[in-house]
């Protein structure tokens, strides 16, 4: 019996907690890196980026987002909001900021790209958050029928059907998207800067956002077929252009046509 | 310029009169033979004697009408191109034409064959340009042709029901202008139609009935474009035409207006006669009108529907307005409060719709009323064919100033969001303002006007009676220094001087001795009408007050 109970007990009572367990590690940490692999891409930053960063931050940036990146009365924490945020806010001019307002003003850009990069990658070495999209995605070649009708979806509520800007409520407002580089309107969908939400992987895809891009881009190369757009704004353009182009003129021509000559 | 004075009934010369002296050209031999021949058979020479024998006098702002009748013209002439290639069915497509972003998407027959005018028919985005900035200018220039038939008081007897035709006419284009802006079946005008179904809907009782009845069931349906573009081309065109010519055959009946001067009186007309001054002038015109809105449509992007992409229930762009003239209907709806709603016997009972739409409607009944009000206000039977200048009847300007700027309030706020992006400021501070100005902006530019517009009659008495500041000074030998003022002469004094003087009316008992509430209301209105006054300088006083200085 006892021999027989020892081939039964051949295997530890364990074995099959531990082989489940071994398969688990496996799966999910493979799943884990692979599916990091698009936010890992920061961490080749070498270590004097990330110093030279640490120190830019800290002279400028700390006083709001704290020392640690832990945010203040002044200004969010950074932890987590990775590379693509810093480098689209530094990079746009919107941080640092001027001053507290309804939302960050673009501006020209206060930091170099070197320094921005910089940045980035010091805060990225924290903690892991989105990276700067791959220059793959930002082309502009992909399928900008696709790109129009999310964006139409998605996005134009905000930012009207041509990427002209709107309001939102208090003072706040959506920013014109003409004159954008493909890379901030990467990021900006990535990390949902100021009002804007975050579109992320699983709602447009990095090929969903190659492609609303592609359709901005192609509104910027191609202008209006119909002439000049004036700003892209709408009725509202167009009857103030009415009255005061359209029927200026006319009215002025009235005048000429039953002026007396002299 | 040959200028014309006629009495309007003055006997014509007898017809056919010869020149005896002149050889006749070959030309003018085929020309009388033709002439000849058409009214021999047409008996036209009495409808062109009458009707070219009719005088137009010359001011700037009598154009304003024509500048509206032009551009219908451009609409009507381009509208029918546009029925070539416009198919109003909603089917489901998928586009394939020229436009690459739009390429493989499903949208409706629409849609997509207003893409093909833009895109693919030679010729068709200019075409479509022209009409839609016609359109805008059509209306706009109604605007303003209203303002200037309103403040010169053209509108008073007899021409108060050719101020309700040209109020319908209005009214009309409005229609015509929306159905238009929706049958492209595009995002814009999908969102626009959305608006007009949230409104009926507002209605109370019959509200949901009457959206149903429209758009043949649930919104959006498939039957609206196909409804509202039987309306855009056949109904309503058809009915403005009438009201059109209607419109113009009581200008030729009543004759046109004129402005007070030296040999303009009531009962003559001083211009140019329709032919051939006029209507060559008015040819020349046409085309200069056409020219405008051409160069507009050619060098000016208006609708751009391949951006806004096919109609889709859940996407709103940002900017969504409807073009400019429905614009003070969006802003009502804007501008109304929240929160007037509320539930009682299993219902929710909201007036956030009902109330912008009868203040709406309330004032556009006021405006085609106000011939009917002011004339029973001031208690005047007679006929008025010179115009007033506005500055001459305060009142009545001042009430105009208000509606001009309560106008302006609803359609400013229609932009709310443009004004707040484009002038850093928070919409709901816009909207804010905007709802300020909707009530203390008609108050005060009423009591503004009024005060400028008296200020405006005494400054003319004072110059009537003591003409102009010369600015020479001259040193009297006992000292004193004096601005020798420079009398008017006699065409510009009459100008000044002529015009209707109105006092308050008295309250008086009528046949049975009473005096009624309703006379009591009536005195009170002109009392408010014409209590501050300005006195027209009289004769005595201009013999009097001429030997001043």
């Amino acid at each position: 019996m006892a021999r027989k109970g020892s081939t039964a007990n051949r295997r530890h009572p364990m074995a099959t907690v531990a082989l489940i367990a071994i398969g688990l590690l496996f799966t999910g940490g493979g799943y884990a890196l692979f599916s990091s692999t698009a936010t890992a891409e920061t961490s080749t930053a070498s270590q004097t980026t990330i110093d030279e960063g640490k120190k830019l931050f800290a002279a400028n940036c700390a006083s709001c987002h704290g020392l640690d990146l832990q945010g203040t009365g002044e200004g969010p924490s950074l932890l987590g909001v990775g590379a693509a945020s810093v480098d689209f806010q530094v990079g746009t001019g919107r941080m640092p900021m001027a001053m507290q307002g309804p939302q960050a003003m673009e501006k020209a850009p206060q930091f170099t790209a070197e320094d921005t990069e910089a940045l980035a990658a010091y805060v990225a070495s924290l903690s892991p958050g989105p990276a700067v999209p791959d220059d793959s995605l930002l082309d502009a070649e992909g399928d900008a029928t696709n790109g129009a009708e999310l964006f139409r979806i998605n996005c134009a509520m905000c930012h009207n059907v041509a990427g002209a800007g709107g309001a939102l409520t208090e003072g706040k407002f959506a920013p014109a998207l003409t004159g954008v580089a493909a890379v901030h309107i990467y990021e900006a969908m990535v990390t949902g800067p100021q009002n804007m939400p975050v579109f992320n992987d699983k709602n447009l895809s990095p090929e969903d956002k190659r492609d609303v891009i592609t359709y901005l881009k192609y509104l910027e190369k191609n202008p209006s077929p119909g002439g000049y757009e004036l700003g892209s704004l709408g009725p509202v353009a167009e009857g103030l252009f009415v009255w005061i182009f359209g029927l200026g003129a006319i009215v002025a021509l009235t005048v000429w046509l039953t002026a007396k000559s002299n | 310029m040959s200028t014309v004075t006629t009495p309007e009934t003055a006997p014509a010369p007898a017809a056919a009169p010869t020149r005896p002296s002149a050889p006749r050209s070959t030309s003018s031999r085929f020309t009388e033979a033709a002439a000849n021949y058409i009214d021999e058979r047409t008996s036209i020479s009495g409808v062109v004697k009458e009707f070219g024998r009719k005088i137009f006098p010359d001011h700037w702002s009598f154009m304003l009408g024509e500048v509206a009748l032009y551009s219908f013209v451009v609409i009507l002439l381009t509208g029918t191109f546009l029925t070539f290639f416009f198919q109003a069915s909603m089917a489901e497509v998928v586009y394939n034409g020229s436009y690459v972003p739009l390429k493989g998407v499903e949208m409706s027959t629409a849609m997509s064959s207003t893409l093909n005018i833009s895109f693919d028919v030679r010729g068709g985005l200019l075409i479509r340009q022209i009409h839609h900035w016609a359109a805008l200018t059509f209306i706009a220039a109604i605007g303003i042709h209203m303002l200037r038939i309103y403040f010169t008081g053209a509108f008073r007897k007899p021409r108060e029901l050719n101020w309700v035709i040209g109020f319908i006419l209005f009214i009309l284009a409005l229609a015509e202008g929306f159905t238009g802006y929706s049958l492209p079946d595009d995002l814009l005008s999908g969102n626009g139609l959305r608006i007009i179904d949230g409104l009926i809907k507002g209605l109370p009782v019959v509200g949901t009935w009457i959206s149903f009845l429209l758009f043949g069931g649930e919104f959006p349906g498939t039957d609206i474009v196909g409804r509202l573009y039987s309306l855009h081309i056949l109904l309503l065109p058809a009915i403005l035409a009438v009201m059109l010519a209607l419109h113009l055959v009581f200008v030729v009946v009543h004759k046109h207006t004129q402005w007070s001067g030296p040999g303009q009186t009531k009962d003559n007309v001083v211009g140019s006669p329709i032919l051939p001054m006029f209507a060559a002038k008015a040819g020349g015109f046409f085309f200069i009108v056409f020219g405008v809105i051409a160069l507009m449509g050619t060098f000016f992007t208006i609708n751009p529907i391949w951006n806004y992409g096919p109609y889709d229930p859940s996407p709103v762009s940002a900017g969504t307005q409807p073009d400019w003239y429905i614009g003070f209907a969006d802003g009502a709806l804007r501008l109304m409060p929240p929160g007037l709603e509320f539930e009682l016997w299993d219902r929710t009972w909201s007036f956030n719709i009902i109330i912008p739409v009868l203040i709406l409607g309330g004032f556009i009944v006021a405006v085609l009323v106000y011939p009917f009000i002011e004339a029973w206000i001031t208690g005047d039977k007679r006929e008025h064919h010179l115009l007033d200048r506005p500055r001459n009847a305060p009142t009545r300007t001042a009430i105009g100033v208000a509606g001009v700027l309560f106008y302006a309030a609803l359609w400013g706020a229609a932009s709310s969001d443009i004004i707040a992006t484009h002038f850093q400021l928070s919409i709901e501070g816009v909207i804010h303002v905007n709802q300020a100005l909707l009530i203390l902006g008609p108050i005060i530019g009423y009591l503004v006007t009024k005060r400028v517009c008296l200020a405006l009659q005494k400054k003319d008495r004072e110059i009537a009676l003591h003409g102009f500041e010369s600015g020479r000074i001259v040193r009297l030998p006992g000292g004193e220094y004096i601005e020798v003022h420079q009398p008017v002469d006699e065409y510009e004094r009459w100008k000044l001087i002529d015009y209707n003087d109105y006092q308050p009316l008295m309250i008086r008992p009528n046949a049975r001795g009473q005096i009624t509430a309703v006379q009591r209301f009536r005195a009170g209105l002109s009392r408010w009408f014409f209590e501050d006054r300005i006195a027209p300088v009289s004769p005595k006083e201009l013999e009097s007050g001429s030997g001043h200085h």
